[in-house]
């Protein structure tokens, strides 16, 4: 098993935003944790990430056989663990080719490997953008600094398609993008996947997973995740609205 | 205290990777200052008449001033009485190689990483190193003498060019022109001289390393580079400090004048001993660096890199008195703990169609002071004259100040002067995002600031270029908010 996270529990700022999320991925699949908002869905992926501002205050999450809670952010990274961000950071002054050389040089050190000399990276470089068809132009520019939304959500699969990790993240990946975006999104990420790696999904709406297909659906509701399908799932909802499943925890509780 | 704090916080506690004295013996003059340290300082240098009386006037005129209070700075009074001002390497007769000179300033060097063997094969650098106050070793003179370049120590200069030394020496920063300007111009033990004459375009960067090493010995440097008619050179000083506990001055004055169509290139790294992270020792950096565009299409630049030092009082100027002539000021002043820096330039425009810019990158960490002041001056005469200036600050932690003070004056209707001010911050979310990717916390602020200062160190010759860069990431020792 990739990831096993059992009963976690964090808060923010004092407040239990995850209250005991139980999730079992393995390698090769797709999961998509859907929700409506406010129920903790970039919570989770942050938390997995490692942002210092989520208190994990219960629970374990084992990552490859290790604790992923007790790795620091930048070696879940090394190790594999990838967040595509909703809100990527703009970084002026830094170019694109300088972080992304330097992100993947860090992995490739923590991982034994020599640094990727500028021939190799430049090569690399040319076919990774060919898959998320970005123009060779970007890698000039100051990383996310006045792209737009659509480019900046480019630019993370971008970064996921260098780093090549095992665990991906995607944070509200499809927010933000056209349907042409969306499609070439989700046309890298899919490029991506192999047995070996697992995709974990985060998003609001259906449409994403009609590029992105799931193996699994979980649907996370106030911190718990209250019902998980297949892909089928999705489209259930996307049909009922998230409010049959209020109801549904609702008449529970 | 998020974990970026932490690391940043342990990164802090690096010590001073140039703190060491070495154990040279040194030649000095006792404690204090009066007419009689200033002549036996004339006389240990075999200095011509003329050169006592300048510094004698210079001294008298520095009796009747007043240390200056403007500027944001804060430190304890400074006992003038308690200053040797006068320190030389013994040394029986000048080296002529490095062989001659003695083995624990070569050792000194190498730890600093800036061995003369190599240097004298790198990259073509002349170095004119300064050790103390007395040079102690030049190289590629020879080369440079062929082309009639003039490139020695400012003592060597006295005696065998004593017309240039007379008819340049405080033309641009008159002995009396402020405070430790004359205190400089009273006790200057050495530093370095460069003349290019006309038409000859210097064929590699001249540079110089300071180094201030014996204990209680203040550092009056006087550098003088004249370039004549259609000539060219390109400057570079860089020094480091060994560790002390008590506060060292530095007073150094540096004079540029550019003849017709000549250009000067002028790049400083600064990284004197900033003091411990308790704010205690460092250097107190008090320097008056001046350049004159005598000439019409003449062109100064300046180019700082600014890290060191726990006070800094520094405002490398240009005054473009030839017409279409051009001043240039790019900056990266980098204060953290305790470090407190006041720096800028002045640009005084005095001909016509003359052109200045200013680009000055403060970056603030820990509970450090950063101020930029900047005088853009724009007189009667200078039609067309033009400026921009662009400051930009960026913050690390939320405990550090940065200020801006432009002043601008401007007396010609037909003047044209820009400024533009930014201050940004180093987030939590900027370095979330870079530790996501796998870069350590070290390496992301290094790289945000490296990218913030990327206009000014993209100035700086390439060799330069990446001592300075290396200098950012030494210097970050700073926390994160």
């Amino acid at each position: 098993m990739m990831l096993e996270i059992k009963n976690l529990h964090a808060s923010v700022e004092g407040t239990e935003i995850l209250k005991g999320i139980d999730l079992k991925v393995n390698a090769g699949e797709v999961h998509a944790i859907m929700g409506p908002n406010g129920s903790g869905k970039s919570t989770l992926a942050h938390v997995l990430a490692g942002r210092e501002e989520y208190k994990v205050t219960k629970g374990s999450v084992i990552y490859e056989g290790k604790d992923l809670l007790k790795m620091t952010p930048e070696d879940r990274a090394r190790e594999g663990v990838f967040l595509a961000f909703q809100y990527p950071v703009e970084i002026p002054g830094v170019n694109s080719a300088y972080f992304l050389r330097t992100a993947l040089n860090a992995v490739r050190q923590y991982n034994g490997l020599d640094d990727i000399s500028a021939f190799e990276f430049l090569k690399l470089a040319r076919e990774k953008m060919k898959l998320i068809d970005m123009d060779e132009s970007f890698l000039k520019r100051s990383v996310n600094e006045g792209f737009s939304g659509g480019e900046k959500k480019r630019n993370e699969i971008l970064q996921m398609a260098f780093l090549e990790p095992k665990l991906a993240i995607l944070d509200e990946t499809d927010s933000g993008l056209d349907i042409d975006a969306l499609k070439i999104v989700a046309h890298g990420v899919n490029r991506l996947r192999n047995k070996n790696n697992a995709v974990i999904a985060v998003t609001h709406y259906q449409r994403l997973l009609n590029y992105i297909v799931p193996d699994y659906v979980h649907v996370l509701y106030k911190g718990r995740i209250v019902k998980s399908g297949g892909k089928e799932l999705a489209l259930e909802l996307e049909e009922q609205g998230y409010d049959s499943i209020k109801n549904d925890v609702e008449k529970k509780s | 205290m998020s974990t970026e704090v932490d690391q940043l916080e342990q990164l802090a506690n690096q010590e001073y990777k140039y703190g060491f004295v070495s154990d040279i013996a040194a030649d000095s003059v006792p404690k204090g200052l009066n007419e009689d340290v200033i002549r036996l300082i004339s006389q240990k240098k075999n200095e011509p008449e003329f050169l006592l009386e300048w510094r004698l006037k210079a001294y008298r005129h520095w009796l009747t001033m007043k240390e200056p209070n403007w500027a944001n700075i804060k430190y304890p009074p400074i006992d003038y009485q308690n200053i040797v001002y006068y320190s030389a390497p013994k040394k029986k007769n000048g080296p002529n190689s490095l062989d001659e000179i003695d083995p624990a300033i070569l050792e000194m060097y190498n730890k600093l990483g800036i061995p003369l063997e190599e240097q004298q094969v790198l990259a073509g650098v002349a170095v004119d190193a300064v050790l103390d106050s007395v040079s102690v070793a030049t190289t590629f003179k020879e080369k440079l003498s062929e082309l009639g370049i003039i490139f020695m120590s400012f003592s060597e200069a006295v005696q065998h060019h004593p017309d240039l030394v007379r008819k340049y020496l405080g033309s641009v920063v008159p002995s009396t022109d402020n405070f430790f300007a004359a205190l400089n111009s009273a006790v200057f033990s050495d530093g370095s001289f460069a003349y290019i004459p006309k038409g000859v375009r210097c064929p590699m960067e001249l540079s110089t390393y300071f180094r201030i090493n014996a204990a209680n010995t203040g550092q009056f440097e006087r550098t003088l580079i004249i370039a004549d008619e259609g000539s060219y050179v390109s400057y570079l000083e860089g020094c480091t400090a060994p560790m002390r506990d008590e506060n060292q001055l530095h007073a150094a004055v540096v004079e540029l004048i550019a003849l017709d169509n000549a250009q000067i290139k002028y790049a400083t790294v600064q990284n004197w001993y900033p003091g411990d992270k308790n704010g205690k020792g460092g250097i107190y950096n008090f320097v008056t660096k001046r350049g004159l565009c005598a000439g019409i299409d003449s062109k100064i630049s300046w180019t700082q890199v600014e890290t060191g030092s726990a006070i800094t009082w520094k405002y490398p100027s240009c005054v473009l008195k030839g017409d279409n002539s051009v001043g240039e000021f790019h900056s990266v002043a980098m204060t953290n703990n305790h470090q407190q820096a006041d720096t800028g330039t002045k640009m005084i425009h005095i001909g016509k169609n003359t052109k200045s810019t200013i680009i000055s990158k403060g970056i603030s960490a820990g509970v450090s002071q950063n101020s930029y002041r900047g005088q853009v001056k724009v007189l009667k005469n200078a039609t067309n004259a033009r400026n921009f200036s662009q400051c930009d600050s960026l913050l690390i932690g939320d405990k550090c100040g940065a200020h801006t003070f432009p002043y601008i004056e401007v007396k010609n209707s037909t003047g044209k002067v820009e400024h533009e001010a930014t201050t940004s911050k180093i987030g939590d979310d900027q370095i979330f995002y870079c530790n996501q990717r796998g870069i350590s916390t070290e390496d992301a602020v290094s790289m945000i600031v490296n990218g913030f200062c990327k206009e000014v160190l993209a100035e700086l010759p390439m060799e330069f270029a990446v001592e300075a860069q290396k200098l950012l990431g030494v210097s970050l020792e700073g926390s994160v908010g």
